[in-house]
């Protein structure tokens, strides 16, 4: 058994060593990260904002990191002011931060593109306002109502052009919509003073 | 020593391991045919997610067939039912064959196999009715993960009591990797469901995470059937003894740290980026150790591969594991991360790995697995040769359109006069190019399980010599009952 117990438990112990240094160790140093100005924690509604990114996938499109001035041209994109800090995510149960540009970095999104009007149109049919991208339509966070049949408080969403719904009909946003806008207006970057 | 005395010998030793390798057979065939039944089903999820890209506005009314939930359904199918169960079914085999043992603990392994496809269907359904986690690698809802890490634990139970009935002294180099797999895959799966993340520490927990899955739960069990079945089927020794336990050690101490390398440029601490890009470069020893040990096994008889299927298969993987790590290692450096991170070019990379290693080597184990099990041969050669040449020539072009179009994508990136819609526009034809090769692979996914349905069902006609792709030239592998003499089990000590 001798030989056996040596090889598993120097296999285990291996392990074990980065496991600490680089799970343990930085969750436990967490508690003395502060948050970045104008970081602060979600509401309600940000909060289920948050829940349709996750549940729908876009961390597989978009990232949540700007790069650092020096490293990629994420700053000369204009995709935000600084690099993105640690700061900047302490009210993150789930980290969004993504692996793949097929879509660009949102980090910084509210600066860039704070229009609700936009970015309604954007998700319910990416292409009506960014013509050839992608990105999916998402048309089941919207409904397509008779234009009599809107409330007051309903929010609707102008689509033009090909994409338009039928005459008399408009697009009108769902709750998942609004919360996923007030979850985007969330990820906005500010200058840090030293 | 009289000769008669000898085959005498060579016969117990043939029909001893015989009885080793039935007492596998139900827990083996169960693991295999559900890895495969996941492999199916993933395989749909990726060909709709690739076409996805190609038709924006194709299967979007509906929120459980979108792109951000089909996606995670792939990589959740395919690594934790496709590689993990059929991975588990190809050890468990080895497992037996190289401690020369009966099988222990076979209830506990059918039971693994019952609770697993719960947890996979649980997972799986929950992605798609929006009940992702939303972190990398472990998307499946943690409901899932409370059947599938008992199944994993109960792997490892049977796999240590069976290791306490072993009937060799010496155990064999598959026997460390496919043993440490079996301690590293469920400690990993535990020690990141831990609820103690949150923010960019997260992320670094998950990077540890999702690329040791790779590197110590999928890898070990391909290099350790590589070891196995190269020599095996050769009827040659492994090159070398010392360097095969060399490469297990450096694999064991270097690539455990090399994952936070995934988050380079992000807004994690200079040290643990420096640390995974130092290791990821000290991954090319256990690399090339690996490499150089297989290659001269091999060397001098590659036209063997016309004829055995497995060894095609097995060889295929091989060579992809020295491609996709030294690719690996190279591309942790910061100048190359610059271009490629955020692009295409690391899927092609993780399809490199995951599927023209990992995957390859275990169809390779599973032509060479079962007809051993079932007591029945392949039932057709044509059809493996349709499976290997559609995953080939597949895999071939998915890798390599995802590796030039996500270069192209990467230096747009770098360049702000580039204009974003522009870049997208750029990469169509190249996400063209990743279904073509997509649907070649799934198509090569349909012929082998059906294969292995048939093999199963002991279907066809009953054949006496082994499946080659064409008739072997006498002596070439020798008889399956002949297979005693050359077999690399016998010389413990080599």
């Amino acid at each position: 058994m001798t030989r056996a117990l040596l090889i598993f438990m120097g296999a285990f112990a291996a392990i074990l060593m980065s496991f600490t240094a680089l799970a343990l160790v930085p969750s436990l140093q967490l508690a003395a990260i502060e948050p970045t100005e104008g970081t602060r924690n979600y509401t309600f509604e940000e909060r289920m904002g948050k829940q349709i990114y996750m549940r729908d996938g876009c961390m597989y499109c978009h990232t949540q990191q700007v790069r650092p001035d020096g490293f990629g041209s994420d700053m000369d994109r204009g995709w935000g002011p600084r690099g993105s800090l640690p700061g900047d995510y302490v009210y993150d149960d789930t980290h969004q931060l993504g692996t793949m540009r097929t879509g660009p970095d949102l980090h910084d999104i509210a600066t860039r593109q704070p229009s609700r009007d936009w970015q309604l149109a954007h998700l319910y049919q990416p292409r009506s306002v960014s013509p050839g991208s992608v990105m999916p339509a998402y048309p089941y966070l919207f409904e397509v109502k008779n234009e009599d049949e809107v409330l007051a408080s309903e929010v609707t969403v102008p689509i033009g052009g090909e994409y338009a719904p039928p005459e008399g009909q408009v697009v009108v946003a769902t709750e998942e919509a609004l919360w996923l806008y007030e979850y985007l207006m969330t990820l906005e970057l500010r200058e840090q003073e030293e | 020593m009289p000769e008669s005395q000898a085959s005498e010998t060579e016969v117990l030793e043939a029909n001893w391991r015989r009885k080793v390798d039935r007492s596998t057979k139900w827990p083996v065939v169960a693991f295999i045919a559900s890895g495969t039944f996941w492999l199916l089903v993933g395989s749909v999820f990726a060909i709709i997610a690739s076409l996805k890209f190609n038709m924006p506005d194709w299967l979007v009314q509906q929120g459980w067939l979108t792109f951000g939930r089909v996606r995670p359904a792939h990589l959740n199918t395919v690594i934790y039912g496709w590689i993990s169960m059929t991975g588990v079914g190809v050890a468990t085999w080895l497992w037996a064959r190289l401690l020369k043992t009966e099988l222990r603990g076979r209830w506990l392994l059918m039971g693994s196999v019952v609770l697993w496809n719960i947890g996979m269907t649980i997972g799986t359904i929950g992605i798609l009715a929006g009940y992702s986690r939303s972190i990398e690698w472990v998307e499946m809802p943690l409901a899932a993960f409370a059947f599938i890490v008992p199944a994993m634990a109960m792997v490892t139970a049977a796999f240590l009591i069976t290791l306490r009935h072993r009937r060799v002294h010496h155990l064999f180099i598959s026997v460390w990797y496919t043993g440490a797999a079996m301690i590293w895959g469920p400690f990993l799966v535990i020690a990141f469901l831990l609820p103690i993340y949150s923010g960019v520490p997260e992320s670094m927990a998950n990077w540890w995470f999702a690329h040791n899955i790779l590197g110590l739960w999928i890898t070990p069990i391909g290099i350790a059937a590589a070891y196995y079945l190269i020599p095996k089927v050769l009827g040659r020794p492994v090159y070398s003894y010392h360097l095969s336990y060399l490469g297990f050690w450096t694999l064991a101490l270097f690539y455990n740290w090399a994952g936070v390398h995934h988050l380079v440029g992000g807004p994690v601490p200079q040290w643990s980026e420096t640390v995974s890009i130092v290791f990821s470069m000290m991954m090319i020893i256990p690399v090339v150790v690996v490499a150089v040990n297989h290659h001269l096994t091999v060397v001098g008889h590659f036209k063997k591969l016309i004829y055995s299927p497995t060894l095609r298969f097995v060889v295929f993987g091989a060579m992809s594991y020295t491609a996709v790590s030294l690719q690996g290692s190279f591309q942790s450096l910061r100048f190359w991360q610059e271009v490629t991170h955020f692009t295409h070019y690391v899927v092609g990379h993780a399809h490199l790995g995951v599927y023209a290693f990992a995957t390859m080597i275990l169809f390779g184990a599973v032509y060479y697995i079962m007809p051993r099990i079932m007591d029945w041969e392949w039932e057709s050669p044509r059809l493996i040769s349709i499976h290997f040449w559609t995953v080939g020539l597949g895999i071939g072009m998915y890798v390599t359109a995802l590796t030039i179009g996500g270069t192209i994508q990467g230096f747009q990136l770098l360049d702000a006069d580039v204009a974003f819609l522009q870049i997208v526009e750029d990469l169509k034809p190249w996400l063209w190019a990743r279904s073509v090769g997509g649907t070649l692979m799934v198509i090569g996914h349909f012929v082998f399980a059906y294969l292995l349905y048939r093999i199963i069902r002991r279907s066809g006609v009953a054949q006496t010599g082994p499946t080659y792709f064409r008739p072997a030239p006498e002596g070439m592998f020798g008889s399956r009952a002949a297979d005693v003499k050359a077999s690399l089990e016998e010389r413990p000590g080599l």
